[in-house]
C-alpha cells in the first residue's frame, strides 16, 4: 500500500472513533473536544486530496472559531456535571427510529450510486489557493457573491433578534 | 533525500531550542526592563548581572510541589498547558529565519517549510491556541479560572477578526500567502510597513491581544481574578503557561518583522550582497533578523511597563468598534489606491 493509503486509513479511523465518542460521551465538554478531533481528521483528508486551502480554512473556521463558541456556551451554561435533563422514553425511541431510518436511507443511497459517475478530477491542483480563487471569482462570481449576501443577511438577522427592544 | 530529512530534523530541533532559549531569557529581560523603567536594579544575584536567573527559575519550577485539584478533570487539567505549549511552538515552522546556505551543490534554506499558505497556517495555529487556555481554565473547576478562560477566549476570538482583516490588505499588495515570498519581495525594496502603515498598526495591536500581554492581559488580571486561568496550576504546568506566553511573544514578534519590516533582509542589502559570499550573507541575515526580533520583544516589554491595563468593556469596544472598522477601511483604501495606481 502507498503511504497515503495508510494515512487515509488512520485518519478515517480517528474520524469515525471520535465521531462515535462525540455521541456516546455523556459530558458535553468532552463531546465538543471529540468533535474538534473529528474536524482535524477531516482536515487531514482534505490535505490528502491536495486541497490545502480548504483544510486550513476548515481548521480556522470550524475548529478555531465555531467550536470555541460552542465550548464557550457550554461552559457558561455550566453543563459540566454528568447530569442530563431526564427525558421520557417515547422521544428516545422516536429519535432512535428516525436516526436508524436516516442511516438506512443514506446507506441505500451510497450503495445504489455508481462510483465512476464523477468525471476524473479535471485538475488535481484545483484545491490550491490561486486556482481556487480564480475559479471562484471568474467562473462562479455570481453564486459566490449571492452566498456572501446570504451570510450577511443572516448576521444582520441575528443581531436584530438578539437586540432588546427599546421602550 | 536522507540528508534533506536529516537537515530538516536538525533545523526543527534548532528552532525548538532557540524558541525555548529566547523565551527563558525573555523572562530575565522582562525583569531587567521592568527594573530599568522603574529605576530599580532587577535580578543581579545569580551569576554575573543575574544572567543565571532563568536557570534558577526553571529549577525552582521543576522542584515545586505538583498539585492537581481533586475536583478537577485530571486529563484535561494536564492537557491545557500542554496544548498551550504545543501551539506556541508550532508556528515557528513557517518563519523564514534567513537566506539559503549552499554547501557543495546542496542548498539548505533556513526555513523549516515554505508552504504556500504560510499565513493561513499561522492563523490556524493561533485560532487553535485558545483551547489550551479554555480547557485549562475549565478543568481547574474554579470560578476565577473559569472567568479568566472565558475572558481570554472572547478576547482572542474578537481580535483574530481584526488581525485577519489587516492581513487581507497586506495580501492584496503582496499577492502571496507564502512568508518567504513576502520577505523576498521586500529585499531591495521598501518594507511593507511603508505600504501598509495602518494595517501594520492594527496587526501589532492584535498581536498584543492574542498573546495576552499588557495592556490586554485581562485574562490574568490579578486584582479581579487572582491568577486568571492558571490560578490552580503549580509547578511546571504553571511554567508551561508562562513559558508559552513568552514563546508566543517571540514568534509574533518574528511574524511582525517578517510581514511588515523586511524580515531577514539587511538594510541596503542590494549594495552589500555582491561583495560577500552567499553563506556569510545568510548568516548576517539571520543575525539581522534576530536583532529585529529581539527589538520586537523589547517593544512588547516596553509597552507592558508603560501602559496600564484596559477595562473589559474598553477592550471589547476597541476590538469591535475601532479595529475592525479601521481594518475594513484599510482594505478599501488599499483597493482604491491599487486600482488608481494601476497595480491590479
Amino acid at each position: 500500500m502507498l503511504l497515503s493509503q495508510y494515512i487515509f486509513l488512520f485518519l478515517s479511523f480517528v474520524a469515525i472513533i471520535s465521531a462515535l465518542m462525540l455521541v456516546l460521551d455523556k459530558n458535553p465538554v468532552h463531546s465538543v473536544l471529540y468533535l474538534i478531533i473529528t474536524f482535524f481528521a477531516i482536515a487531514g483528508h482534505y490535505l490528502l486530496l491536495n486541497a490545502q486551502f480548504l483544510a486550513v480554512v476548515h481548521i480556522i473556521v470550524y475548529a478555531g472559531a465555531i467550536m470555541v463558541l460552542f465550548l464557550y456556551v457550554i461552559m457558561m451554561l455550566n453543563l459540566n456535571k454528568d447530569i442530563e435533563p431526564h427525558k421520557k422514553n417515547i422521544p428516545k425511541v422516536a429519535a432512535a427510529v428516525a436516526a436508524g431510518l436516516l442511516l438506512l436511507s443514506l446507506t441505500a443511497l451510497v450503495n445504489g450510486a455508481e462510483v465512476n459517475m464523477l468525471p476524473a478530477a479535471r485538475n488535481s491542483n484545483i484545491g490550491l489557493m490561486d486556482n481556487l480563487g480564480k475559479t471562484l471569482f471568474k467562473e462562479y462570481m455570481l453564486p459566490f457573491e449571492i452566498s456572501s449576501i446570504l451570510f450577511l443577511s443572516a448576521m444582520v438577522g441575528a443581531v436584530f433578534l438578539s437586540k432588546k427592544e427599546i421602550h | 533525500m536522507e540528508i534533506f530529512i536529516l537537515y530538516k530534523a536538525i533545523l526543527v530541533l534548532v528552532v525548538f531550542a532557540i524558541s525555548l532559549g529566547v523565551a527563558a531569557y525573555s523572562t530575565y529581560g522582562e525583569r531587567k526592563v521592568a527594573a530599568f523603567m522603574q529605576d530599580r536594579v532587577g535580578p543581579d544575584r545569580a551569576g554575573p548581572f543575574g544572567m543565571l536567573q532563568p536557570l534558577a527559575d526553571g529549577l525552582k519550577m521543576f522542584m515545586k510541589e505538583e498539585i492537581i485539584p481533586t475536583v478537577s478533570n485530571k486529563f484535561l487539567f494536564v492537557l491545557g498547558p500542554s496544548l498551550a505549549m504545543l501551539t506556541a511552538l508550532m508556528t515557528g515552522v513557517v518563519i523564514p529565519w534567513g537566506g539559503d546556505i549552499t554547501i557543495g551543490n546542496m542548498v539548505f534554506p533556513l526555513q523549516i517549510t515554505d508552504i504556500n499558505i504560510g499565513i493561513l497556517y499561522i492563523f490556524g495555529v493561533v485560532s487553535f491556541g485558545v483551547y489550551g487556555i479554555m480547557i485549562g481554565g475549565w478543568a481547574s473547576n474554579n470560578k476565577y479560572s473559569m472567568l479568566g478562560a472565558l475572558r481570554a477566549s472572547s478576547q482572542m476570538i474578537s481580535y483574530e477578526i481584526a488581525m485577519g482583516l489587516a492581513i487581507v490588505a497586506l495580501v492584496m499588495t503582496t499577492g502571496t500567502l507564502s512568508l518567504r515570498e513576502i520577505v523576498t519581495q521586500q529585499s531591495g525594496n521598501w518594507v511593507n510597513f511603508i505600504y501598509q502603515p495602518l494595517g501594520c498598526l492594527i496587526f501589532i495591536i492584535c498581536a498584543f491581544a492574542e498573546t495576552n500581554r499588557a495592556p490586554f492581559d485581562l485574562p490574568e488580571c490579578e486584582t479581579e481574578l487572582v491568577g486568571g486561568y492558571h490560578t490552580e496550576y503549580s509547578s511546571m504546568k504553571l511554567g508551561f503557561y508562562l513559558f508559552a506566553e513568552y514563546i508566543n511573544m517571540f514568534i509574533s514578534s518574528a511574524i511582525i518583522m517578517s510581514l511588515y519590516f523586511g524580515g531577514y533582509n539587511l538594510p541596503f542589502q542590494n549594495y552589500i550582497a555582491p561583495y560577500i559570499d552567499g553563506n556569510i550573507l545568510s548568516i548576517l541575515q539571520f543575525g539581522c533578523f534576530f536583532t529585529k526580533v529581539l527589538f520586537g520583544i523589547f517593544f512588547f516589554m516596553w509597552i507592558r511597563w508603560t501602559i496600564p491595563r484596559f477595562r473589559y468593556d474598553q477592550l471589547m469596544n476597541l476590538g469591535w468598534k475601532v479595529l475592525i472598522p479601521l481594518a475594513i477601511f484599510n482594505i478599501l483604501i488599499t483597493g482604491v489606491l491599487m486600482y488608481a495606481l494601476g497595480k491590479v
